[in-house]
């Protein structure tokens, strides 16, 4: 339902108009996980090349950022949508879901290489299907402070 | 061809709200706004991002006056704001909730109408370091 900024507040007489506004409503979460970068389309020699130390057989880990954004009319509560529902959908959807675990080992990873590009589209996607309360925007994963993917959708 | 180039000017403020929907009742009050539904309120640290649009000036070499941004910002939202109980003290707060979304389009608005020569292009306000809002005006 769309925002109007009406209603029963103290000074409501001062009817305001009914205005629809669309806000962009950013959160952050973070997750830690193990991966190892290695396609099994490419030869030993091709993976050491093409994935360097991320490559090294026994993975490593990143404290994964995750930054959503989702749009919407703002509504009579003030809200793009409630950020509690938000959390919920993102903790069990997605930080339960990679948090302390060894991505190689995730169905989602079964045949595709787990880089943070890679990962960002399936996280999309899960949250694409699962959060149906406001519009998503985008997701952004921050592998380190110094690299930062975003995925838009298709 | 136009060349616009995109400033951002950074500003902070404290501020306490609460959050309280008149048309319901206090159990859906509880249920929807849970801990920010306590009368009493609780505070932020707000971090504020003006981002203004324009063509650089070839006299200046600025898209803006940044002490003038500086100046409109102070007056329209940290006067008003900082140190303030925004449900109380801040006049568009007695007929909207003080979201983070209610207040970063409350900022728009006030100071969209003060800024001539650079355009607004958007404001973000950080309620904290994990949670923020972007508006561009859109309706």
């Amino acid at each position: 339902m769309a925002f109007c900024w009406s209603g029963s507040f103290e000074d409501s007489n001062q009817a305001e108009q009914a205005i629809c506004m669309k806000a962009y409503l950013n959160r952050r979460y973070r997750f830690s996980a193990s991966h190892r970068l290695h396609s099994g389309q490419m030869s030993d020699a091709e993976n050491r090349s093409t994935y360097g130390k991320c490559n090294n057989p026994h993975g490593h880990g990143h404290n994964y950022v995750l930054e959503v954004t989702f749009s919407g009319q703002v509504d009579e509560n003030g809200m793009v949508c409630n950020l509690a529902d938000l959390d919920d959908c993102v903790h069990r959807h997605v930080v339960t879901r990679f948090d302390l675990e060894n991505l190689n080992m995730q169905e989602a990873f079964a045949s595709s290489v787990p880089t943070t590009e890679n990962l960002c589209t399936v996280i999309y996607d899960i949250l694409k299907r699962e959060f149906r309360l406001a519009h998503l925007e985008k997701v952004r994963l921050e592998e380190t402070m110094m690299n930062s993917f975003e995925y838009r959708g298709s | 061809m136009e060349r616009l180039l995109y400033l951002t000017r950074k500003a902070e403020f404290a501020a306490s709200h609460y959050y309280h929907n008149p048309d319901l009742s206090p159990e859906e009050n509880q249920r929807l706004f849970g801990k920010c539904n306590n009368p009493n309120g609780h505070g932020h640290n707000y971090v504020l991002e003006v981002t203004v649009k324009g063509e650089i000036d070839p006299r200046s070499g600025f898209v803006v006056d940044l002490k003038q941004l500086k100046e409109i910002m102070n007056r329209e939202v940290l006067d008003a704001m900082d140190h303030r109980f925004l449900n109380k003290e801040v006049p568009e707060f007695s007929t909207r909730i003080p979201t983070t979304e209610n207040l970063a389009i409350t900022i728009w608005q006030r100071l969209r109408p003060k800024l001539s020569k650079a355009r607004l292009h958007r404001v973000r306000v950080y309620e904290n370091h994990d949670l923020f809002v972007d508006f561009y005006g859109e309706e």
